[in-house]
């Protein structure tokens, strides 16, 4: 089992949702997050005061999928989200030890 | 004296107008609110809501006397206190001036004292104690700005036999405020800001409007007031009015199109901010000209008052005073821009029209007096409350914010600190 996490534009959320949704991958947790990379931000005037704000917006997604799963997620997300302009983002994963349903106390693959 | 008769239009025209000047304090509070981050948001907003609530009694009691009694000795400086202590004669339903009511008058012109006051606010946000605030407007609207409006407003034989000497001797020229208000508030701003000093992190922090849409909704609504505030200073429903009305659009236009131009070519971008500074740049600066110059003539007032206004906001990083919200970059050079322009482009009386340069020399002397009085005076009366009470809430209170340190308040109850994005569009669902 592997947890996959992107940072991707918030602009993009909805195509990646949808694309991994008609892929059979249905729970996902999104969240707001701000942060850097290359892109550094951007710059604001205010009465002609320019303030460089460093930290962008960006939507970080996380979807719990099964191995045979994954190449094929992180393919749909990095397809969906990407615009080609600096900014779009990454995609990581991390291996998990285990996985629990709450309501049933299915373990593993099944709590999936 | 020939009989003074009531005229119901002119009597109808002045209460709408009052009424539009009202909406002003509101607008202005807008205005300066959205510009400031959201921990202050409150305080800002009662600065002119406080302003207007003692100005306004110290007015009834001894303000109107100030301005508009008989000046004191015949020098043009300053109305009998006593003439009209309490409006005595002139709060009832039949007293007459002009051909509106007294209490009508009275209403109008007290508004215009507590809109000055609520200016000079933007220059001290973030850090002023509310009660040395309100101290201040008391003292400062009794000491610099009663003086300066019975020097610009109180013309002879209108209310009382003797009025100011701007108005009367001078002769220049200042029909709704140009320097009583706006030079007045401008010179005041610079003075307290002066001796406040800066605000914590000032020009090492950020310090972002926290809602542009709340500062152009006040923009909006300060416009839409200025119509009382210029166009009723006619005291009458007439032709004059109708001027005032025609050139408080034009110049404004002229301004916000100048501002903007002026972003674009500095900064890159052309900006809402800008936009809604440039609506008040334009109304401070055809505020003394309204009655004065054509439409030309007032498009021309708004284009240089648009362009010098949006130059002048960096004088404060450049020169190190933290005049919060640019009272000085807006209404005090707003103020001269309108003052001064007179003398070139006043019907008749301009340069540019064949005056000669009386007009342009009077105009002049009236708006470096109004400017060096109130500097001067209000440094001395905002030292003397920071020595006696202490003008500044503590550094903590200032990080933390004044809203809650001062007020207990907070202006949201939910707010975004990331300050909304894109994400929160998606959120909601699709549509």
């Amino acid at each position: 089992m592997k947890l996959i996490t992107a940072i991707i534009k918030p602009a993009k959320l909805d195509d990646v949702k949808d694309a991994l949704q008609a892929a059979g991958i249905t729970g996902m947790t999104v969240s707001e997050a701000s942060g850097f990379g290359r892109q550094m931000g951007h710059t604001e005037v205010y009465r002609g005061t320019e303030y460089k704000v460093n930290l962008v917006h960006k939507v970080r997604l996380e979807v719990l999928v099964d191995e045979p799963n994954v190449e094929s997620a992180l393919a749909l997300i990095v397809k969906a989200a990407h615009t080609g302009s600096i900014g779009d983002g990454k995609v990581w994963t991390t291996s998990v030890d285990q996985v629990v349903r709450v309501r049933t106390g299915e373990r593993g693959s099944a709590a999936i | 004296m020939e009989e003074v008769v009531l005229n119901t239009g002119d009597t109808a025209w002045m209460l709408i107008s009052t009424g539009l000047v009202t909406l002003m304090i509101p607008g202005l509070a807008l205005f300066y609110g959205g510009m400031v981050r959201v921990k202050s948001l409150l305080n800002m907003m009662m600065m002119s809501f406080g302003a207007l609530a003692l100005v306004f009694a110290i007015w009834i009691v001894v303000g109107f006397s100030l301005v508009f009694g008989d000046s004191v000795g015949d020098r043009g400086l300053i109305g009998n206190a006593t003439q009209f202590l309490f409006l005595e004669g002139l709060d009832n339903s039949t007293a007459l001036i002009g051909t509106i009511p007294a209490a009508v008058f009275i209403a109008f012109q007290g508004l215009f004292a507590a809109i000055t006051v609520a200016l000079i606010s933007g220059s001290i946000a973030d850090r002023a104690k509310f009660g040395a605030w309100m101290i201040f407007a008391g003292a400062w609207v009794t000491l610099v700005y009663f003086p300066v409006a019975h020097w610009v407003f109180a013309f002879d034989n209108f209310v009382a036999k003797s009025g100011g000497w701007i108005a009367n001797d001078l002769g220049a020229i200042d029909f709704a405020g140009g320097t009583a208000v706006h030079i007045n508030a401008g010179a005041a701003g610079l003075a307290l800001a002066l001796i406040l000093g800066k605000r914590v992190g000032f020009g090492r922090v950020a310090m972002r409007p926290h809602s542009l849409p709340l500062v152009m909704l006040g923009a909006g609504l300060l416009w839409v007031g200025w119509f009382g505030f210029n166009a009723g200073s006619a005291v009458a429903s007439n032709g004059t009015a109708g001027l005032a009305l025609l050139n408080t659009i034009a110049a404004t236009s002229a301004a916000i199109l100048a501002w903007l131009l002026v972003e674009k070519i500095r900064d890159g971008h052309a900006t809402s901010l800008g936009a809604a500074s440039g609506v008040v740049a334009g109304l401070v600066a055809i505020t003394p000209a309204c009655a004065a110059v054509n439409a030309s003539g007032a498009m021309a007032i708004g284009v240089i008052a648009g362009a010098l206004c949006a130059l002048s906001v960096g004088l404060k990083f450049k020169f190190g005073y933290d005049d919060s919200l640019d009272v000085v970059a807006v209404h005090l050079v707003g103020g001269i821009v309108g003052t001064v322009m007179i003398g070139f482009v006043g019907e008749e009386v301009g340069l540019f029209h064949g005056g000669g340069t009386d007009q342009l020399v009077s105009q002049i002397i009236g708006a470096a007096a109004v400017l060096a009085y109130s500097f001067v005076a209000t440094l001395i009366i905002g030292k003397l409350i920071d020595l006696i009470f202490g003008f500044r809430i503590t550094i903590d209170e200032e990080v933390e914010g004044i809203d809650i340190a001062v007020h207990a308040e907070r202006a949201y109850e939910i707010f975004d600190n990331n300050q909304g994005s894109a994400f929160a569009l998606s959120k909601g669902g699709q549509l």
